[in-house]
């Protein structure tokens, strides 16, 4: 059961997560382009956040994930500091690629999450291996493997699922259902009306929820966790949402529906948390306002600081790390 | 009539102009239909043509390889597009596997054409820069082109799409809207297996393709400066390869310099080389000399990515030792 404390915690990781995007926006959109202070594209999961919270939230100390590219609210809350994801988008010294890689590109083993690649769906695969290797040893630890509704037409994400199931790894997979891949509807990715309907074929459990509802997230991802923990096996989640933006912070979104964002707008996951908390007079309005003001304070502060660091600047550590010693 | 068009506009104009010519020829991809593809190449294509004639496809490279291979047994001339080159990985077997091998097992032709946005320069990582030229030609069976003009880019295409072979164009994609040249408004064909002479020189000669060649440009106007005559060979078909037109370009000055962005080592710079070494060592006044990127992945971070690629200096220095050599 979540305690208020829990509630709490979860909302910040959502106002965390949308301010952190929204100052990425707009950076991208009023950058000096020759210059720019942001390397690169955004990728936001600005209006879908509480997928990547709520499921995250359900992981326990020794679990690791697997995160797609809309994942910052996952790793905000798995210890990646604001300060690193800004490093990162950077590109400068301390980044956690070391200016190798940027924005969405990252992952670190202390923090037990997979580094992503671009490659859709390439993450299923070694997030069974880590869940293999927890098997293994004995331990009663899971991993989440999270990817999308385009994601989900990938061959390899095909083979992950199944071997997954068949080999009974402590995996869940949790499928962010934006409904939109690029410019392509999931409508004419897939012709099942829920990616989970697919579970069936695999041979695994799976469920349904509200991806906008932070709570409801965590409450679905929590017991499949506690099922692969027991070595009951895999299974899957869906969460139903809506990509509020473009697909990088270059576009657009011009092919969207209006009346889709404006229904989806309504579904706010901040909104959504917002409304529980105070039915369940947990939190109120002027304590909402604080959260957000607190946490645009510590953002320009650490905006302050990584602006600080220098760009990462060729040297001899140039062919460094290639290879491991 | 010729007009000045961008390589990306040549390139749509010969999908389209192919498509009209003959009902048989399609293209479909990811996000290539309404939206026009993500960087615009495609825009607009899905009105003029047939019904089905330009189709979005799922997320799934592997799948749309494998469409590539049936359709053309059946009698189509298809052209899948990579969305970016790096992409191409997830669907290697149904390239080098089944493609490569099928008409000199079978002796049914695949007259098909994948189109696969390649290369670097735009900080965009590891994962959206590659220059995987090298992994096809050493395939037997496929043909591998890279144009680096306007001219070529259209020249070269509709070559593709007449032959009956399955043929790897890759496109630069950093060269879309910032190479600009003459091309005719008719349909014609630049031959396969035939270098170009972007210049001519009397000191020294710089093999190159695609992206390299306007460094190869700007290197050229400097060596002037310094009194040293460079002539640049757009090698643009590096298979078939034009073996004769190249050891003949090196007959001509009897120094050469091999330039390109996939890395050096195990690069297509390695075969010209030892071509030259084989065929024309007799004429050799100097070693030949091979540039390309680094051996690391492409960086993200601008700087490093400036360090990863070839340099102007790399090609000053290395013509100046071929003239002091
Ligand atoms: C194998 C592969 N093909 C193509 C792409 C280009 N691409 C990047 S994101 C994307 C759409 C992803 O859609 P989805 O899985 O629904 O995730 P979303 O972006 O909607 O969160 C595509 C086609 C890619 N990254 N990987
Ligand atoms: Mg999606």
């Amino acid at each position: 059961m979540l305690t208020k404390e829990d509630k709490l915690k979860m909302y910040h990781y959502l106002v965390l997560t949308r301010t952190f995007e929204d100052w990425i926006f707009y950076i991208c959109h009023n950058q000096d382009q020759k210059n720019p202070m942001v390397i690169g594209k955004g990728y936001l999961s600005t209006g879908q956040e509480a997928i990547s919270v709520g499921a995250s939230y359900a992981m326990q100390e020794n679990d690791w994930m697997a995160p797609s590219h809309r994942d910052v609210g996952a790793h905000l809350l798995r210890g990646m500091s604001m300060k690193d994801l800004l490093l990162q988008y950077m590109g400068r010294e301390g980044s956690p690629t070391k200016g190798r890689d940027g924005n969405v590109h990252l992952g670190k083993s202390e923090l037990k999450s997979l580094a992503f690649i671009s490659h859709m769906g390439a993450m299923t695969a070694p997030a069974n291996g880590v869940a293999f290797a927890m098997k293994y040893k004995g331990e009663k630890n899971a991993v989440i493997s999270f990817y999308g509704d385009g994601a989900a037409q990938q061959g390899i994400v095909h083979e992950a699922l199944n071997y997954a199931a068949v080999q009974k790894l402590p995996v869940v997979f949790v499928i962010n259902n934006n409904r939109w891949a690029i410019s392509t509807p999931v409508s004419t990715q897939t012709s099942v009306e829920n990616l989970a309907d697919r579970a069936v074929g695999y041979g695994m459990p799976s469920s349904i929820c509200e991806g906008n509802n932070v709570y409801e997230v965590y409450d679905h991802v929590a017991s499949a966790l506690d099922r692969a923990r027991a070595g009951e096996g895999p299974s899957m989640v869906e969460c139903k949402s809506m990509r509020m933006s473009g697909h990088g912070t270059y576009d657009m979104a011009k092919y969207v529906p209006e009346e889709e964002f404006e229904e989806w707008k309504k579904k706010d996951p901040i909104k959504w948390a917002e409304r529980i908390l105070k039915e369940e007079g947990l939190a109120d309005d002027a304590y909402f306002e604080k959260v957000k003001a607190d946490i645009k304070e510590q953002l320009n502060k650490d905006i302050a600081e990584a602006v600080k660091h220098e760009q990462v600047r060729p040297g001899p550590q140039e062919l460094a790390d290639v290879y491991a010693e | 009539m010729t007009r000045e068009l961008f390589y990306a506009d040549a390139i749509r104009e010969a999908l389209l102009q192919e498509m009209q010519r003959d009902e048989n020829v399609y293209c479909f991809g990811e996000d290539i239909g309404d939206y026009g593809g993500v960087f615009g190449v495609t825009m607009g294509l899905i009105k003029e043509v047939r019904p089905m004639q330009v189709r979005s496809t799922p997320l799934s490279e592997a799948a749309i390889l494998g469409e590539a291979v049936g359709a053309a047994i059946y009698g189509l001339r298809p052209v899948p597009e990579i969305q970016f080159g790096d992409f191409i990985s997830v669907a290697m077997s149904q390239v080098v596997d089944l493609m490569a091998s099928y008409h000199y097992r079978v002796g049914t032709a695949l007259p098909l054409t994948i189109r696969i946005p390649s290369g670097g320069m735009l900080h965009i990582g590891n994962f959206h820069s590659n220059c995987w030229e090298n992994w096809f030609t050493h395939v037997p069976g496929l043909k591998v082109v890279v144009p680096s003009c306007a001219y070529d880019a259209k020249g070269l295409l509709v070559s593709a799409i007449r032959d009956n072979n399955p043929v790897l164009f890759f496109e630069q994609k950093r060269m879309y809207r910032v190479i600009k040249d003459e091309v005719p408004e008719e349909l014609y064909e630049v031959p396969f297996g035939q270098v170009r002479d972007v210049c001519d020189g009397d000191d020294l000669t710089i093999f190159s393709y695609g992206n390299m060649i306007p460094l190869a440009e700007e290197a050229a106007r400097e060596l002037e400066k310094k009194k040293i005559s460079a002539a640049i060979v757009d090698v643009r078909s590096l298979l078939p390869l034009d073996k004769d037109g190249i050891i003949e370009r090196f007959r001509r000055t009897k120094r050469a310099i091999v330039l390109h962005e996939a890395r050096t080592f195990s690069g297509f710079g390695g075969e010209i080389a030892s071509l030259l070494q084989e065929e024309a060592f007799d004429d050799m006044a100097a070693p030949i000399i091979r540039i390309g990127s680094i051996h690391t992945p492409v960086p993200m971070s601008p700087n490093l990515e400036k360090a990863y690629l070839p340099s102007l200096n790399q090609v000053l220095e290395a013509a100046d030792k071929l003239m002091r050599y």
